[in-house]
């Protein structure tokens, strides 16, 4: 059974005594524990259950490459799935539940289908499964997936995360991420320089493993050096370190996000939860350490099998132990530090098993020395299965696994070898060399990751280098800082040399399945990917069933695709790929390092754009007004405009019908300040213009206005709007509200980059200007009176402002330019003011307007009153592949215009074609409203068997000046369909049955406007 | 994120302050091309691994556009410089051919 230790754990408080809870348990920890060592100190040995087959899952390391040790953290609206026990720090009042279990983490359903479902389950079951027979997979395979997929469960929907994160800027000559024996150095030699450093480290302490491992350095023991150095770093002004920091990932041109855990382990304590650093560094050390490996035998996954390592770092950190009866099974010398501790804490060790015929060096001597039975050449054949360790049965490492014998013990400690975290140095280019002699891939300083000036900006440090010895490392990390700080510009230094301890070891020997000729029934049960449950047989099935690159067997098994992107499961899954395909491991190769290193939280991602600040509002000068006078509120772009102003009483859908009335009938007043104003200005302005819409402006007259449509160079519709020309140089193009900047864009990318001799300026006034449509039958009457109450203003007669005229001068007053033009069909004035007057001009109308019936109207009374008289609305009857011809606007594309955008795409054979469908106006015949968005459906079924489709609705409202469902829509042929009647299936199955017709449904002649 | 010099204003500008335009110096074709000629302006882009000649806007800055001509492979940037040419000027043409000699980007060339 795993627990507590009477001595040891430099990392815990025993005075200080936290209780926290394990799904529901209360159970007791030190402050200095994490989760994971305050779970084993409770004899908690099973944490999870396994995704795939929900197998008994414990602890196998320490830090952050932990794969099974998921939970659920927390409550309410704070509560997080699928955090590390090992790097949760341990708080009081903690709360943990554990995941993929059902009913409970002791008894779980899941474990007994898996059983029954196994078989199916093997490398490549999702294509396998989901595609025949096809009955099979609603009835069997999606209840049995479901149950089992995912890991943790989502946080609750309705709840917002209570927590507050934030975004921090930094910029530094040096960035060291890790704060390691190897990090510190690197530091120490960076700063010496005078370099602006920045030092970050994951875990809540420095130091690293080192500690653990023991060790001389500059004559102190290793957690003295660090306690000075870490000291001495902190004195220096030059100097930032932040522990709790992790450096999640390296980007193009020295560019690095740190993710800082402020209140992690601090509930409560106020302030952001986490804090994304993003970093500028010149030069970037990573001294990012090393990751032990597993061994690949038959039961490596039972709760109690632990990377050997892991263990130590539990005894001498946290003083707890997972066993007390602990078989060692190695291939290299390190794990023999492991048997020393355990030993050391009075802790069994029952045996330590090394594949090496010839065993280890020093340490073996100092194992052998102390009475622990050390056996060459021998292996692990298997584990029995269970939820924790009880018997080991053991074998010679060079053969099938037979010829047992049975130990009993509560433990095993594992390690397969090192390898260096090559994450931070891949995720920007860095290459990897294959070293023979550790079996780990390490990076090549050769091939670092480039820079602007195609300079290299990423140096390895310590382990992270390669060498797992600690001269070298200490000698890679002095060098490290001296080359990154003088390549970030600093003087050039001698390299500092460090004095260490030393000791010699053996040669470790590359073991990728113990036995080295382990049975089909051994492999199917030795683990490589714990999270994702990926085991040796499968990457050797996909490998036999002629997956031969590395990244489609990951994506065909699933190996390192989980959470822990294959910290473990990396280069034991590609060495047993590289030998079932008979090749070399580098010629096999890695699989692509993405960032982050470790998951980070969305919240950190977001900073703090979120709710009112997730991103700027644009309020017009009337937003206020509008609020105050029952505005519900639509998204148009980051603008927000009125969809309808609903009284009290009132359904906004009735709201909706009682403007429109009001508008068709009295007087109606709309806010189109959004409406994107562009001053395009020069000798060129009406050159330009006509390579810019489909007619041509040029031969507009000052005073006149006009109606464009603009295109790509697709030839697709891009934006609308009317064009009124102010002299003889200056044209004031409006767009539509979504298109004000995207069109400026779209001109100044034309004038830039393509006319750049053209002599012409555009400026976005748009919210210079605060416009107002004065809409329906009184609409002059009201400015008139307006006028006569200002004794005098700008004739606003039929004959003084002509439709489609425009017109400066005073209208109450107030300083405004005026333009006849209507997008509902009613008599209508657009009245431009200074932004400044807006709300003033806004409140005259509405005063004056009273006796005239005035009502102020919203967005869908706008769309509602232009689709009754058949006019497109961009983004509606457009989608980005219609071009003007679909809609009938043959009348507003120039024959005579030699060129502009879009003229010659729209020549093309698939734009010419008679079968594209056109636009036109649908009538239901019960006078119900069509679904918006519903396909039209013909004659024939398509290659799925599904009917084929023939035209769609773009735009559908209830009318009430005609009092019934309207629609437009695409439909091929349309326009020489007149009076037929099609079928538009809806969602819930009802067939609607709609008439084609005119797109026009009122007043087609157009004399309201014209008044 | 990668960091290019505007040559109009002069700021290194991180990405989130650029548009990117892609590919640099395509010659429009309008009424009258070809279609196949047409096709290729519309359509057909350069992807190479290495030399790319691009082109950017400083749309969170001056708002110009701006060419730059970039290894994709290793982003180093050889140089930025302005948009109002069809080809890249002789310096950078020399800076490129000084890294990655024998280097070919449509008709332009070491």
């Amino acid at each position: 059974m795993s627990t507590r230790l009477a001595k040891q754990g430099r990392l815990i408080d025993r005075s200080k005594q936290i209780e926290f809870s394990f799904n529901g348990r209360k159970l007791k920890g030190f402050a200095g524990d994490t989760l994971a060592s305050a779970l084993l100190a409770n004899d908690q040995m099973l944490v999870g259950r396994s995704f795939k087959y929900h197998r008994p899952r414990g602890l196998v390391a320490s830090g952050s490459e932990e794969p099974n040790a998921l939970v659920g953290l927390g409550t309410g609206d704070r509560f997080e799935p699928n955090q590390r026990a090992t790097t949760t720090e341990l708080f009081s009042g903690l709360s943990a539940q554990s995941q993929n279990h059902w009913p409970s983490l002791e008894f779980d359903i899941g474990e007994v289908n898996s059983k029954l479902f196994s078989r199916f389950l093997t490398a490549g079951f999702y294509y396998k499964m989901f595609i025949h027979p096809r009955p099979f997979w609603k009835h069997v395979y999606e209840p049995f997936i479901r149950q089992s997929a995912g890991l943790g469960k989502a946080p609750n929907k309705e709840l917002k995360d209570a927590d507050t994160y934030e975004h921090f800027y930094f910029f530094c000559d040096v960035l060291v991420i890790g704060g390691g024996v190897a990090g510190l150095q690197a530091a120490k030699s960076a700063a010496a320089t005078g370099a602006k450093v920045l030092v970050l480290e994951e875990k809540s302490y420095w130091g690293g493993r080192t500690p653990v491992d023991g060790g001389m350095i500059e004559g102190l023991e290793a957690e003295a050096w660090v306690a000075k150095t870490v000291a001495e770093l902190e004195a220096m002004d030059n100097v930032t370190l932040r522990s709790r920091t992790m450096g999640a990932g390296v980007y193009d041109h020295g560019y690095i996000l740190g993710y800082e855990r402020l209140t992690d382990h601090a509930p409560g304590q106020g302030g952001p939860r986490h804090r994304m650093w993003r970093i500028r560094a010149a030069q970037t050390v990573t001294a990012t350490g090393a990751i032990e490996r597993p061994l690949s035998f038959a039961g490596n996954d039972v709760p109690g099998v632990m990377l050997a390592a892991s263990m130590r770092d539990y005894v001498v950190n946290w003083g707890v132990t997972p066993g007390k009866r602990v078989l060692i099974a190695t291939n290299n010398d390190d794990a023999y530090r492991t048997a020393i501790v355990l030993h050391e804490a009075g802790v069994e060790v029952v045996r330590l098993l090394d594949t090496r015929e010839t065993g280890g060096g020093d340490l073996a001597d100092r194992v052998r020395a102390l009475g622990i039975r050390v056996e060459c050449g021998r292996a692990i054949a298997k584990v029995a299965d269970g939820k924790r360790v009880t018997k080991v049965a053991i074998c010679a490492q060079n053969g099938e696994g037979g010829a047992r014998e049975e130990v009993e013990a509560d433990a095993v400690a594992m390690s397969g070898g090192w390898s260096p975290v090559v994450h931070l140095w891949s995720h920007c280019g860095g290459k990897l060399i294959w070293d023979e002699a550790q079996a780990h891939f390490r990076p090549d300083p050769d091939r670092a990751p480039t820079g602007a000036d195609g300079k290299p900006f990423v140096v390895t440090a310590g382990t992270a280098s390669g060498p797992l010895t600690l001269k070298a490392v200490m000698a890679d990390a002095a060098a490290a800082g001296a080359k990154a700080a003088e390549a970030a510009g600093r003087p050039a230094q001698a390299v500092a040399s460090i004095a260490t301890s030393e000791v010699v070891e053996a040669q470790m020997e590359a073991v990728w399945l113990m036995p080295a000729k382990a049975d089909i029934q051994l492999r199917m049960k030795s683990w490589l990917d714990y999270q994702n449950d990926v085991k040796v047989s499968d990457v050797q099935l996909a490998a036999r069933e002629g997956y031969e690159s590395v990244e489609h067997t990951k994506r065909y098994t699933t190996l390192g695709m989980a959470t822990d992107q294959g910290k473990l499961s990396n280069i034991n899954g590609l060495a047993i790929l590289a030998d079932t395909l008979g090749a070399e491991i580098p010629q096999v190769g890695t699989t692509t390092f993405r960032p982050p290193y470790h998951p980070i939280s969305m919240g950190a991602i977001g900073g703090s754009a979120r709710g009112d600040i997730f991103q700027p509002l644009r309020k017009t000068p009337m937003y206020d007004w509008h609020d105050a006078n029952g505005a519900h509120w639509e998204p148009v772009g980051h603008w927000r405009r009125p969809f309808a102003y609903v009284r009290s009483g009132e359904s906004v859908h009735d709201a909706v019908n009682r403007e429109v009335k009001n508008t068709r009938e009295k007087l109606g007043l709309l806010d189109a300040s959004t409406l994107g104003k562009l001053i395009v200005k020069g000798p060129d302005a009406g050159k330009f213009l006509d390579m810019l819409y489909t007619n041509v402006m040029s031969s507009l007259k000052p005073g006149k206005c006009r109606y464009g449509l603009m295109c790509s160079e697709n030839g697709f519709l891009s934006d609308d709007g009317v064009v009124a020309r102010i002299d003889e140089d200056t044209f004031l193009c409006h767009t539509t509200t979504g298109g004000a900047d995207r069109i400026h864009a779209h001109m100044e990318e034309w004038l830039q980059t393509e006319w750049w001799d053209w002599k012409v300026y555009v400026a976005n006034v748009t919210e210079q200007l605060a416009q107002v449509a004065v809409v329906g039958p009184n609409a002059r009457k009201l400015l008139e009176k307006l006028n006569a109450q200002a004794g005098g203003g700008m004739d606003v007669s039929k004959e003084g402002l002509a439709f489609m005229e425009w017109k400066d001068g005073e209208i109450g007053g107030f300083k405004a330019r005026a333009y006849r033009i209507s997008f509902s069909g009613e008599l209508s004035y657009e009245i431009a003011v200074a932004a400044s007057e807006g709300q003033a001009f806004w409140n005259a109308l509405i005063e004056a307007g009273q006796e005239f019936g005035v009502m102020p109207y919203g967005t869908e009374t706008l769309h509602i009153l232009r689709a009754e008289k058949g006019f497109i609305m961009i983004g509606d009857e457009t989608d980005g592949t219609v071009i003007p011809q679909d809609l009938g606007l043959h009348w507003a594309i120039s024959k005579k215009k030699e060129d502009f955008l879009g003229k010659r795409a729209q020549e093309r054979s698939h734009m010419v074609d008679p079968d594209r469908w056109q636009l036109v106006g649908l009538e239901t015949v019960d006078g119900s409203v069509l679904p918006d968005g519903a396909y039209a459906v013909g004659n024939g079924l398509n290659a799925n068997g599904q009917k084929n489709t023939i035209g769609r609705v773009t735009s559908t409202y209830y009318s009430a000046t005609l009092g019934r469902g309207i629609a437009m829509g695409l439909v091929k042929h349309g326009p020489k369909r007149m009076g037929e009647v099609i079928d538009f299936p809806g969602l819930d199955g009802k067939i609607f049955k709609a008439k084609i017709v005119d797109p026009v449904f009122y007043d087609k002649e157009g004399e309201k406007q014209n008044v | 994120m990668l960091i290019l010099e505007c040559p109009y204003c002069g700021v290194h500008a991180e990405e989130t302050e650029l548009h990117a335009g892609g590919e640099a110096h395509l010659k429009r074709f309008g009424p009258g091309a070809s279609d196949e000629d047409f096709h290729d302006y519309l359509f057909m882009r350069e992807n190479p691994k290495g030399v790319h000649l691009e082109r950017w806007r400083h749309v969170n800055g001056c708002g110009k556009w701006f060419h730059a001509a970039r290894c994709t492979m290793t982003l180093e940037v050889f140089g930025t410089y302005t948009a109002q040419t069809s080809e890249p000027p002789q310096e950078i043409k020399d800076k490129i051919s000084a890294k990655r000699p024998g280097w070919t980007w449509r008709e332009f060339s070491a």
